[in-house]
Order: C-alpha cells, then structure tokens, then sequence
C-alpha cells in the first residue's frame, strides 16, 4: 500500500542500537505509512547487525488500531524469520483494555512492563542502559 | 388526566391565573421562599431561594397562559426542572421521602390560593371557583414536575456515588515487590468488573508489577460476562508485560464455569490467594520456604 | 453548553494524513465531553478503524461529528459516510475475520464493540453510512453550592 506522496519529516522513526538489541520508540500518533516504513527498517536493521532482539517501547502510543497491531505482529513475524526476538514493551493500560475488545491479542507476541525488561528478556544483558527509574514511561495520565 | 380536562376550557380563566402569577410574582415567591420546600433546597440564602421561587412563578404564569396548566411537558416546565434540580441532592441529604416532597410541594398551593382569591375582591363567585380551579390543576402539575425531578436527580446522584464506592472498594495491594492483587468481595456485575479491570492494570504500571493476582474467594457468583471479564483482564495484563493469576474459584464458581463451558484454559488459576502469591514468587525467583526451627511456618 | 465548538466538525477522509485528523479530533471532542481515558481510548479506536473502511474499502469519504445529550450525560455522534461500492452482505461483513482488504478483519466488528451504539446502512452501489455513538458514562461531578 504505497501512497504517492514521500512520507513526511516527522514520518521516520528511528531504530536505536543497544549491543545485540535493537531499540524502536513509537511515540503519539502514527502514520500508516510510517508504519510501514518502519517494518521494513527494522528488517533490514536486524540483518546489518545481526541483532538477536527488537523492542519496540509504546509505551508513548495513545492507540493501537487493527493496522499498527497487524504491522507489530509482522514485525515479530519477520523477525523470527531472522532469528531475532520481538518483545513490545510498556503498553498503557487504556490501550491494553481497547486492544482486547478490539479482539487484538497479538498471540505471537512478547511482551515487557519496561524498555529494561525487555532488553533483559531478550537477553541484551549487557547492553543495559543507564538505569532510569520507572522505565521510559511518562507517566500514565 | 381527563378529570381536569374542563379545566382546559376555560381558556379565560387559565389567562387570568396567568396573568395573577406574574403581577404577584413578587409576593408569592416571598411566601413560597418561607416554606419547607424552599428552605430544604436553597440552604445558602434567603434571597437565592426567592430569586429561584419568582423564576418558577413566571414560568407557571407562562404555562397557565398558553392552557397547558395540565400538561407536565409545557415548555415552561423545563424551567422549573432547572431551577429545582438541586432538590435530588437536598433530597438525599435530607433523606427526604417521594411523599415529603409531595408534601411539601403541595404546601405551597393554599399561600397561593389565597393570594388569588385577595387578588379578585370584585370577580364574580363564578369566576374566582374557575380561577381556583386553574391554579389548583397547576399546582398539581407542578407537584408532579418536581417528584419527577427529584426522583430523576436523585438517581443521578446515586449512581455517581455507587461508582465512586465501586472505585474505594477496589482496593490494589501490593503483596511484595512485584507483586499486586484485588481481593474481590460481594458480586461482580459488568460495571465493578470494568473498573476492576482498569484499577488493576493501573496499579500494574504504577508498582511495575510482573504479577498481578484477581482474589475472587468473596465472590459469590460468576456469571458468563464476569468470566469473561477476568478472561479480558487477563489478555490486557499480558499486552501490558504482566501476568495475571486468578485465585479464589471457589468449587461452585469452577462448577458454574464447566457448566457455562466457558474455557479458562489460558488463565493461570490457583486454589488461594497464598497459593498464588506461591506461584508469583518463584517466577520472580524468590520463594519462601518454612523453616520450622525459625518457628516461621505459621502465617 | 460551550463545548459544542470543539466537538462539532465535518473532516474529510482522503488519505492516511486524514486518518491522523480524525483520530485527533475525536481524542479531542471526547476528552471535552468528559469522556475518561479508557472510553476516550475505545473511540479514537474506532473511529481509526471506521475511517480506514471508509479510505480503503469506500474510496473516501468523511466524518461527522456531533455532540450529543441524553439526560444529564454528554455523548458523541461520530458518522462515517463514504459513496463507495457498499457493502453487499451486512451480517458477513460484522463477523470478526472477515476481511475485504488489508488488516487482520476487526474492522466492523471490532469497532462495534468498542461504541456503546452502530449502525450501518450499507447497499450495493449505494455507498456506507457507519454511525457510532458514545456516552461519557461517568457523568460530570454534582454542581454544589460552593
């Protein structure tokens, strides 16, 4: 689904590297083709790394509709495919809640309370990052 | 109402109790400001009831003159709903009884009557009984306004209380690090299950917790919505990083689920709180283990 | 009541960008009703999922939003409109997994339950009208005398 128009500025979203782990910030609201954009970062991430973990931090996403949650599962898809791990971590609870309704369980999913949890999940271990106390959650309103 | 339908034809004397109301408005509003009513839903001044006690006689002077003295739906009502909608929360207060209010909304009627009757000195008999009339009818329709209001205010009101009592008695404990529970007493209906549900997650975030724990030992009945409540609590909490253990399914409530063939086969369930708390720690990689010679068996 | 200015609006619904608006707008009209933040979240939902039918399977269209009352509680009329094709099997069509296009086919039964009321008027050539309403539930604090 390409759209004609170049994404914009803001449309780009970075994919961080901590040791083996690739770190993804997802932040306010998203373009669908920055989604999209961002699916096919994160798999070429992994093969120039050879990264062995993705965590994708929404813990700054206000919703999660049936296209972003296709778009993460896909990204967790994929990254099995090349032997890396997805772990999504600090949803907000508001999200969670609607998430479920909605009927999206990401069943193929894992998930973290914190950025740190999952580093750790996916055995980052030593790409620990300065501690910052209460993860990278800004606070839930 | 058919009884007061004669009342609607004497259009002359509707238009003449109208046309009473709005020059006396100052002296009835006087009156009625001293009355029981008044004085139970305007408690900060005198004045303030007064003020509110004209508004409602020129908007009854409005109704009687369009011959709606019999019509709870006149427009002229809506004004008077405004003005005593405060009546639901005096009524609570108070603990005022639907029959005190009539009560007293109809002790405003004989003030009102004999100002009326003063008002006509030179009318003919004839005429002040049919004037009586129209303003009795009017007060009657007033009466029931004002129980509808309150009846219908009082209910909002008792229902923002329930929630806020369903938010206090949702209490989120934090059993150890990393660990919360709800232990749920009384019956769950899809409202308390909805806020159980968002208090839980909450506090998840809040004591970053890997494991949060439903109690459900003090629940009588679970019915099919109430199971699948826990089931959505459950997929949110794990959404979220978190994993979310039931305790408490007491023999009946496991019955009722097999019968409802519901399947909780996802849900990690556990006989007791304490049990589950046991489940919750070794996770986390503490456990606690007794040690009789420490004498700490015994909890 | 004055918040009828943030809530009221037409937004068209052209392209992803659109998306966005919408889902801004009604964050936006609820959180003005009074809505709290999981109902917020519940309707920004939906009108993310009923926007993209809209795009995707209508070829565009738009949304209205509207304030509405009901007693003492504050509620927001959302209605999604496109002239596309329409929808030829309605029932189908609410059942989850069914899909016509991309997503994992929660489109309409996903968002219908995410509203406290929808319906659909939907025909085969006829266009899709999706309208959605829902209630602040938690109605505003009691107006005491200070």
């Amino acid at each position: 689904m390409t759209r004609d128009f170049p994404p914009p500025v803001t449309g780009h979203v970075p994919v961080l590297r901590l040791g083996d782990v690739l770190l993804v910030t997802l932040q306010g609201d998203l373009h669908d083709s920055t989604a999209e954009q961002l699916q096919q970062d994160i798999g070429e991430a992994i093969t120039r790394n050879r990264a062995a973990g993705v965590v994708i931090d929404v813990s700054g996403v206000e919703i999660v509709d049936s296209f972003l949650g296709r778009v993460l599962a896909e990204i967790a898809a994929k990254a099995r495919l090349l032997a890396a791990e997805t772990v999504v971590a600090g949803m907000r609870p508001a999200v969670a809640i609607t998430m479920v309704e909605l009927g999206l369980f990401l069943p193929g999913l894992r998930t973290a309370l914190s950025t740190e949890d999952a580093i750790r999940l996916v055995g980052g271990g030593d790409a620990h990052p300065a501690a910052r106390p209460g993860g990278t959650r800004q606070g839930s309103p | 109402m058919p009884e007061y339908g004669a009342a609607g034809q004497g259009g002359t004397a509707a238009r003449e109790v109208g046309g009473f109301l709005l020059r006396r408005r100052e002296q009835i509003a006087q009156r009625w400001a001293d009355e029981t009513l008044f004085r139970t839903v305007f408690t900060v001044s005198r004045e303030e009831a007064v003020e509110a006690g004209r508004t409602v006689v020129e908007a009854l002077a409005q109704v009687a003159g369009a011959d709606l003295s019999a019509d709870p739906e006149a427009p002229g009502f809506l004004v008077v709903r405004e003005q005593l909608s405060q009546i639901g929360s005096a009524r609570t207060r108070t603990g005022l009884t639907p029959s005190q209010v009539s009560h007293d909304v109809d002790a405003l009627r004989p003030p009102t009557v004999d100002l009326l009757v003063a008002d006509l000195p030179d009318a003919a008999p004839e005429a002040v009984r049919e004037a009586t009339n129209v303003l009795t009818v009017l007060m009657g329709t007033l009466r029931l306004v004002v129980m509808e209001t309150a009846l219908s205010e009082g209910q909002a009101l008792i229902d923002r209380q329930r929630l806020q009592l369903l938010e206090m008695t949702t209490p989120v404990i934090q059993l150890w690090d990393g660990i919360v529970a709800v232990p749920l007493i009384g019956t769950l209906d899809s409202a308390r299950s909805q806020i159980v549900m968002e208090t839980l997650l909450e506090s998840v975030v809040e004591q970053r917790a890997r494991f949060a724990i439903l109690d459900i030992t003090g629940v009588p009945t679970v019915d099919s919505l109430v199971a699948q409540h826990l089931m959505k609590t459950v997929a949110a909490a794990r959404l979220m990083g978190a994993e979310c253990v039931v305790s408490g399914i007491r023999p009946a409530i496991a019955q009722t689920i097999v019968h409802l063939g519901l399947d909780l086969g996802t849900v990690v369930t556990r006989a007791t709180l304490a049990d589950a708390l046991g489940y919750a720690l070794r996770k986390l990689g503490t456990d606690i283990v007794s040690e009789a010679s420490h004498g700490a068996g015994e909890r | 009541m004055e918040t009828a200015a943030g809530v009221e609006a037409c937004l068209p619904i052209r392209s992803d960008m659109d998306l966005v608006w919408v889902r801004q707008h009604v964050r936006q009209a609820a959180a003005l009703l009074g809505f709290g933040l999981v109902d917020q979240t519940k309707l920004v939902t939906a009108a993310s999922e009923l926007a993209r039918n809209t795009l995707v399977h209508g070829g565009g269209g738009r949304m209205e939003a509207a304030h509405v009352v009901r007693g003492r509680v504050n509620g927001l009329r959302l209605v999604f409109a496109d002239d596309g094709p329409g929808i030829p099997d309605l029932d189908r069509a609410l059942t989850d997994g069914y899909t016509s296009g991309d997503g994992l086919g929660m489109g309409l039964g996903g968002a219908r339950r995410l509203v406290h009321e929808f319906a659909i008027d939907s025909a085969p050539g006829a266009g899709t009208t999706v309208t959605v309403t829902s209630w602040s539930v938690r109605p505003p604090l009691p107006r005491e005398e200070a």
